[in-house]
């Protein structure tokens, strides 16, 4: 076997290998573990999931004949489909408000901060590390009736009494899913912005661009695989939480896993509780799939970003 | 003269804003932390007295404590399960291509990708059925399923940066693939695996949503800390809740370091 060490050819003597090595069923012993791992205790539970969907309950105990009910109950009572358009529009707000917040911090850190950028840059993703349920509470002492925020209002002479209306409201839940999916945004944006070589920066102020013409006209662009796949990821999870509603919303601000959650617990109605997680499973799959499309679509940059990745 | 303020008004905007962001995202951490220290049962405002009592009744809470041990247990197994895993998982799927590939490599990310709640009752529903009695290792078994593909996608990417003539000069000089995985390979995918092996570990700690179904009667810290949380606030969620923020502030910087070595 020659080897190539010449580094300009690195990459084509490396695809040649690949198809050399395309048949070594050998190694693929390798793979049997975790590919035993996987379908008992992944593929299975999804598959059964989705048989779970067709079947209905009979006092209390699941019958195990075919029916499309559970799907036809869904999509005619409000009850669920009504909370799933309710659970996308907080999972839209919670994404344009993760975006417009991480894009101004992710934008100040890349181009204006120099000295400690990474430091910086750190310290806006440890938000990620600490405990998810963590943030989602400490929103209720800041929103709570004794909370931070009332309390303020009150020693300003805004309000002479607490306000509810902070928290158990559609409103605490927004504020708390933003808050703990916009590191996830930021983090997103601030590589595609890291990715922008900055002589196009300055090309296009030698060209005669002013400051906003550049951003709108080279930054904005350039970063909006970063956007896209950012917002995605916020549009997602937010879309799937069921704690911060529970712990922050009022029961007007259930989302469809809360739901899934008192179907497959007190409701007791698994079948139900079955199709509505397989709803959201295909749903979330088209969200990935269209948002994947968008990202390669407006990723005009591939070949620059390679060169500055090595 | 009016293009300099001008110039200034953006600046100190786009500053203004990025300083109000940083604190929105800080100020609940900070809130959580202050109020921890707080004498009084009641979280108003502002704080009146102040006290470390709330870490002496967490010190002495024993159903938490035994949660936190329930949740390092299953946070150690689990790691462990994704790496073992993993590696082998990600090795295979950088080197070669077998029939069903895609599809593979897809559902090893559903658990990533999905909602937690969707593959919690999908496992749960299973067990039931087989009439598994839901504890600790049905936890485990969720925690270990969702970390083998965390250690995949970080070992993956590293494996395809790295530069393969080393291992092809190894086995030219007689090392078989073995030795040359463990000599050569594993050594220059060190810090992938170290970095993997935090956030695992970490992201283990913290789950809660597939957890959640998954309990049986002993509880994980994050399932230990809801029952808390819903049984009315208590001080001492703010207290361990500190304690959990500066665990992840060390293992963060552990991982920022790991990583600007290799860069």
């Amino acid at each position: 076997m020659s080897v190539n060490i010449s580094t300009p050819v690195r990459n084509t003597s490396i695809e040649k290998k690949k198809k050399k090595h395309r048949f070594k069923p050998r190694l693929l012993i390798l793979l049997i573990p975790p590919l035993i791992w996987l379908s008992v205790f992944l593929f299975t539970p999804y598959v059964a999931l989705f048989l779970n969907s067709f079947w209905r309950v009979d006092f209390g105990t699941i019958v195990h004949t075919f029916t499309w009910d559970n799907y036809i109950k869904f999509f005619t009572n409000d009850l669920y489909y009504g909370t799933l358009l309710k659970t996308l529009k907080i999972a839209s707000l919670v994404t344009i408000f993760s975006v417009l917040l991480s894009y101004p911090l992710a934008y100040f850190i890349n181009f204006k901060v120099k000295k400690n950028k990474q430091l910086m840059y750190t310290l806006v993703i440890i938000p990620l590390w600490v405990s998810y349920l963590v943030r989602a509470y400490a929103w209720k002492i800041v929103l709570g009736q004794d909370g931070i925020l009332n309390s303020l209002l009150i020693s300003i002479g805004i309000i002479d009494k607490p306000l509810e209306v902070f928290l158990y409201s559609p409103y605490a839940v927004v504020i708390a899913l933003t808050h703990i999916y916009t590191p996830w945004v930021l983090m997103s944006i601030y590589t595609s912005l890291e990715h922008i070589p900055r002589n196009l920066q300055e090309a296009s102020k030698d060209l005669g661009a002013g400051r906003f013409r550049t951003f709108f006209q080279v930054i904005l662009p350039l970063s909006l695989p970063g956007v896209i796949a950012g917002a995605t990821f916020a549009f997602v999870l937010a879309m799937g939480d069921f704690l911060a509603p529970q712990l922050l919303g009022g029961t007007s601000s259930m989302l469809i896993s809360n739901v899934v959650y008192s179907l497959f617990g007190v409701a007791n109605n698994w079948p139900l509780g079955s199709t509505i997680g397989i709803v959201t499973l295909v749903l979330v799959l088209l969200i990935l799939e269209v948002t994947h499309r968008l990202e390669k679509r407006t990723s005009s940059f591939e070949n620059v970003k390679e060169q500055k990745g090595r | 003269m009016e293009k300099t303020s001008r110039f200034d008004w953006i600046s100190t905007s786009l500053k203004a804003s990025a300083v109000l962001i940083f604190l929105f995202i800080y100020l609940p951490m900070i809130v959580v932390v202050v109020y921890s220290f707080n004498g009084n049962a009641v979280n108003s405002f502002p704080v009146l007295t102040w006290s470390v009592k709330w870490y002496g009744v967490m010190m002495n809470d024993s159903a938490l404590l035994a949660s936190l041990k329930n949740s390092i247990l299953v946070a150690v197994t689990g790691t462990i399960i994704g790496l073992f895993l993993g590696i082998p998982a990600a090795f295979v799927v950088d080197r070669f291509s077998f029939p069903g590939k895609t599809i593979f490599e897809r559902i090893v990310l559903l658990p990533m990708i999905l909602p937690g709640i969707i593959t919690g009752v999908a496992m749960m529903s299973v067990f039931v059925m087989m009439r598994v009695q839901l504890s600790l290792t049905t936890i485990l078994i969720g925690h270990g399923t969702f970390l083998i593909a965390v250690v995949m996608t970080q070992v993956y990417a590293r494996l395809k940066r790295l530069d393969r003539a080393i291992e092809e000069a190894s086995m030219d000089l007689g090392a078989t693939r073995l030795k040359t995985f463990f000599y050569v390979t594993l050594p220059n995918i060190k810090t992938a695996v170290i970095g993997a092996t935090l956030l695992s570990f970490t992201l283990s700690i913290d789950e809660i949503a597939v957890s959640y179904f998954l309990t049986g009667r002993e509880l994980t810290l994050p399932v230990q800390i809801w029952a808390m949380l819903r049984r009315g606030i208590t001080p001492e969620v703010n207290a361990i809740s500190t304690l959990i923020f500066f665990f992840s502030v060390v293992m963060i910087v552990i991982v920022t370091r790991l990583n600007r070595e290799v860069d």
